[in-house]
C-alpha cells in the first residue's frame, strides 16, 4: 500500500500545524486538511484575541522555529494576582505569583493569535514535508492493516499510516473512530475581547474569582490588555447584546480603575464553557490532541498550553518509535502516547473545574475557605513555588521539546 | 515463497488469526512487546554504532543485510526492514513462516522469511553484516555449535546481537515462577532453567565460537511504569550482548 504522507492531520488550528512542523522536523511526511478556506498570507489586523503561552509552550515554539519570528510581538507575565473580588475591589485575602520567585525568568508570554498563527503558516508553507489543504474537511475513515485512508469532502481520498484528530471539541475524527465522550456544560459562557486602558499594566496578569464567574486581565504589548470574563449563560448573552459603551459599563465595577480608564480595542467574542474529555485518546491507527481529546474550562490559559503537551508527547513518542523501526500507527506505540498524556490532561482538566466551581460561588462558608486557602498558600513561599512551576507547565514528566531540546 | 494457489483457504484464515495473534500487543505475545521497544534501542543503536549509521535519518540500515534467528510472527524483522535492510527471517517452527509472510505483506514490507536454522545456513554459505540472535541460545541443544555457526554467518566485521537469560536465583524467581507460574506471562515449560547462561558463560562461548564480545547491557522490568529500559549494571535476569566478527 502507498501512502499519501506518513501522516494526516485532521484540523489545522495551532495544534494541528505545530504537530505538523514537529513531525516533520523528525522526517516524517505530512498532510493537514484544514477546513477553513485558504488563508491569506498578510497578516489578520487585531481582534483581540490572545494565548497565554506558558514557558514550556515557548520552548517547544523555540524548537520549532516559531518563537524567534513571534518573541517581539509577546508580552512577557511577570507577576499574576490572583484574588477572590466580589462586588468592587480585590478582596481582603489575595494570591501574588512572581517570577522572580522561579528561575526560568517570566512565567509566561501573551500573543496575540493573528501574529501566533500567520507564523505557523509561513513555517508550514516554508516545509517541503508539509502539505497544507485548506478549505478542504475529513468526511469519512476507514482502517486497514496498514494504515487509514481518509475521504475528503472533495471527494478525493488520501491514505496515511496514522490519522491524528486536531479538530477540537467536536472532533469528527473521535466521532468516527467510536470514541465517545464524556463532559458537561458550566452554564456559563465565557466573554473575550481587547481593552485599552490608560496607565501600564507592568505586565502584571490578574485573575479575579467572582461568585459568577472568573475574570482575567492579560497584559498585551503596550497599555492592551486581554480579558475573559465569564458570566452566566443568560447574563452573558444580555451583556454580549449591549450596545459597546454599556459593555464597558458592565465590566467597569468588576475589571476595577487599578489601569485608570478603560476602553474596547477589539472584537466581542463569546465562547460558551463547557468540559468535553474523549473517553480514550486512542483507537487503530487514530490518535486525538488537544481539545479533540480533552476541551477544557479556558481558566489559566491552559488549552493551548495542554495541547501543545500533547503534540510535543506525540511527536517524540512517533520519533522513537520511527527510529527503532516500529510502525508509527501500531497500537503499542499509540498506546505510549496515551499513558502519557491521559492522567496529566484529565487531572489538569479536573482540576480546572473543581476551581472553577469552588470559586464560582457566593457560598459564605465557601468564601471563607478559599480565602483562607490562598491567604495560605500566599504565605508558603514553596507551595507557592509549586503552584507556578505548575502553571508555567514546567513540572510533570516533561516530554523534550518542552524542555527545550532536540527530540 | 510457495505459489498461493497452493494454500488452501482455510489455511490463510488460520494464518490471518495467527498473525493477528502474533501482533496483537495484548495477546499471546504480550510479554514480547513489552520487551520489544527495549530490545529494539539496544539493537539499533549498536549497529548505528559498528556501522555508523544515523538513525534519524531515513532507511539508515539501506545496504545492511540482517538475519533474524528465530523470527517468529516477524516483530524483530519488520523494524529492520522498515528501517532500510534486507531482511532474512529464519525460524525451526515451519507454521511461523507463513504468518509473519502474511503480515509482511500486510505491512508493505518485503522480508525473505525461511524455514531453516543457523546451521543450515551457515553450511549453505550464506553471508550478513549483522545476525540477530535474541532469546534463542538458551532453547539450543549445543550452544557453542550454535554460536560457531553464526560467527560462520557473519561477513568480517559483522555484528551479532544476542539475548538471553542469566541463571541465578532471581532468574529462577522471576523467569520460571514469575513470569511462567504466576503471571503467566509464558506457557509452562517454555523455559529450562538450567539451560540459562551467566554473562561470564555467554561470554566464554561467544569468545570460543571466534567472535569478540564488545557490550552487554541487562534488560530490566519495572513494574511501576509497567516497562523494560536497558541497564549497565543489572544483568542478573535478562541481559543482551553485541559482538564482533573481526
Amino acid at each position: 500500500m502507498t501512502h499519501d504522507a506518513d501522516i494526516l492531520i485532521a484540523g489545522g488550528g495551532l495544534n494541528g500545524p505545530a504537530l505538523a512542523l514537529a513531525l516533520a522536523q523528525s522526517g516524517f511526511t505530512v498532510t493537514v486538511v484544514d477546513a477553513r478556506p485558504a488563508p491569506a498570507r498578510a497578516e489578520a489586523g487585531f481582534d483581540g484575541r490572545a494565548y497565554a503561552l506558558a514557558i514550556a509552550s515557548k520552548r517547544l515554539l523555540g524548537m520549532l522555529g516559531i518563537w524567534e519570528t513571534v518573541a517581539a510581538k509577546s508580552q512577557p507575565i511577570l507577576q499574576i494576582k490572583t484574588s477572590d473580588q466580589a462586588g468592587d475591589g480585590p478582596a481582603p485575602f489575595f494570591l501574588t505569583f512572581d517570577h522572580a520567585e522561579i528561575e526560568e525568568g517570566p512565567m509566561g508570554f501573551m500573543l496575540e493569535d493573528r501574529h501566533l498563527y500567520a507564523a505557523f503558516l509561513a513555517a508550514m508553507q516554508a516545509d517541503p514535508r508539509i502539505t497544507l489543504l485548506s478549505g478542504e474537511s475529513v468526511v469519512a475513515q476507514e482502517v486497514t492493516a496498514s494504515g487509514v485512508t481518509v475521504t475528503l469532502g472533495s471527494g478525493r481520498s488520501l491514505a496515511a499510516r496514522l490519522l491524528i484528530g486536531c479538530d477540537g471539541r467536536g472532533s469528527g475524527t473521535a466521532e468516527r473512530a467510536g470514541i465517545k465522550r464524556s463532559g458537561w456544560g458550566y452554564g456559563q459562557t465565557a466573554l473575550v475581547t481587547a481593552i485599552a486602558h490608560e496607565k501600564p499594566h507592568h505586565g502584571i496578569a490578574h485573575q479575579y474569582f467572582m461568585p459568577s464567574g472568573p475574570l482575567a486581565i492579560l497584559p498585551l504589548p503596550g497599555n492592551l490588555c486581554s480579558i475573559v470574563w465569564s458570566e452566566s449563560e443568560a447574563a452573558a448573552a444580555a451583556i454580549q447584546a449591549l450596545p459597546d459603551a454599556e459593555y464597558l459599563a458592565a465590566l467597569r465595577p468588576r475589571f476595577g480603575d487599578f489601569l485608570g480608564e478603560i476602553s474596547l480595542a477589539g472584537t466581542r467574542f463569546t465562547y460558551p464553557l463547557s468540559l468535553s474529555l474523549a473517553n480514550s485518546f486512542i483507537a487503530p491507527r487514530v490518535a486525538l490532541v488537544g481539545d479533540a481529546a480533552h476541551g477544557v474550562h479556558p481558566i489559566a490559559g491552559q488549552g493551548l498550553n495542554l495541547g501543545l503537551r500533547d503534540v510535543a508527547a506525540l511527536a517524540e513518542v512517533l520519533t522513537l518509535a520511527a527510529r527503532r523501526g516500529e510502525d508509527i500507527g501500531a497500537p503499542d506505540v499509540l498506546e505510549r502516547y496515551q499513558r502519557w498524556r491521559r492522567f496529566d490532561a484529565t487531572a489538569l482538566a479536573l482540576g480546572m473545574d473543581t476551581v472553577n466551581r469552588l470559586f464560582s460561588n457566593d457560598n459564605p462558608l465557601l468564601r471563607l475557605g478559599r480565602d483562607l486557602g490562598m491567604g495560605l498558600v500566599n504565605a508558603m513561599p514553596n507551595l507557592r513555588r509549586g503552584f507556578i512551576r505548575q502553571a508555567a507547565g514546567l513540572t510533570g514528566d516533561l516530554p523534550k521539546l518542552l524542555q527545550g531540546k532536540p527530540i | 515463497m510457495q505459489p498461493t494457489s497452493t494454500i488452501d483457504a482455510a489455511e490463510v484464515a488460520k494464518f490471518e488469526a495467527m498473525a493477528a495473534e502474533w501482533w496483537n500487543p495484548h495477546g499471546k505475545f504480550k510479554p514480547l512487546h513489552q520487551m520489544n521497544p527495549c530490545r529494539l534501542d539496544y539493537i539499533t543503536s549498536q549497529i548505528a554504532a559498528e556501522f555508523d549509521r544515523d538513525l534519524s535519518a531515513a532507511q539508515p540500515f539501506a545496504g545492511l543485510r540482517i538475519l533474524d534467528i528465530g523470527c517468529g510472527g516477524g516483530l524483530l524483522s519488520e523494524p529492520m526492514a522498515r528501517l532500510g535492510a534486507t531482511v532474512v527471517g529464519a525460524d525451526a517452527a515451519p507454521r511461523n513462516i507463513p504468518v509473519a509472510q502474511l503480515h509482511a505483506k500486510q505491512s508493505g514490507l518485503e522480508i525473505d522469511y525461511r524455514h531453516t536454522t543457523a546451521e543450515a545456513l551457515a553450511a549453505a554459505g550464506e553471508q550478513f553484516d549483522v545476525v540477530l540472535n535474541m532469546e534463542v541460545v538458551e532453547h539450543v541443544a549445543d550452544p557453542l555449535g550454535y554460536l560457531t555457526a553464526c560467527r560462520e554467518l557473519l561477513k568480517p566485521g559483522g555484528l551479532m546481537v544476542c539475548s538471553t537469560l542469566n541463571r541465578n536465583a532471581k532468574s529462577f524467581a522471576m523467569a520460571i515462577v514469575g513470569a511462567e507460574w504466576v503471571m503467566r506471562w509464558l506457557p509452562k515449560g517454555t523455559h529450562d532453567w538450567a539451560k540459562f547462561i551467566t554473562p561470564e558463560e555467554l561470554y566464554g562461548l561467544i569468545r570460543q565460537a571466534g567472535l569478540e564480545p564488545v557490550d552487554r547491557k541487562g534488560m530490566v522490568f519495572n513494574p511501576v511504569t509497567w516497562s523494560w529500559s536497558l541497564s549497565s549494571r543489572d544483568l542478573s535476569v535478562n541481559y543482551v550482548t553485541a559482538s564482533v566478527k573481526r
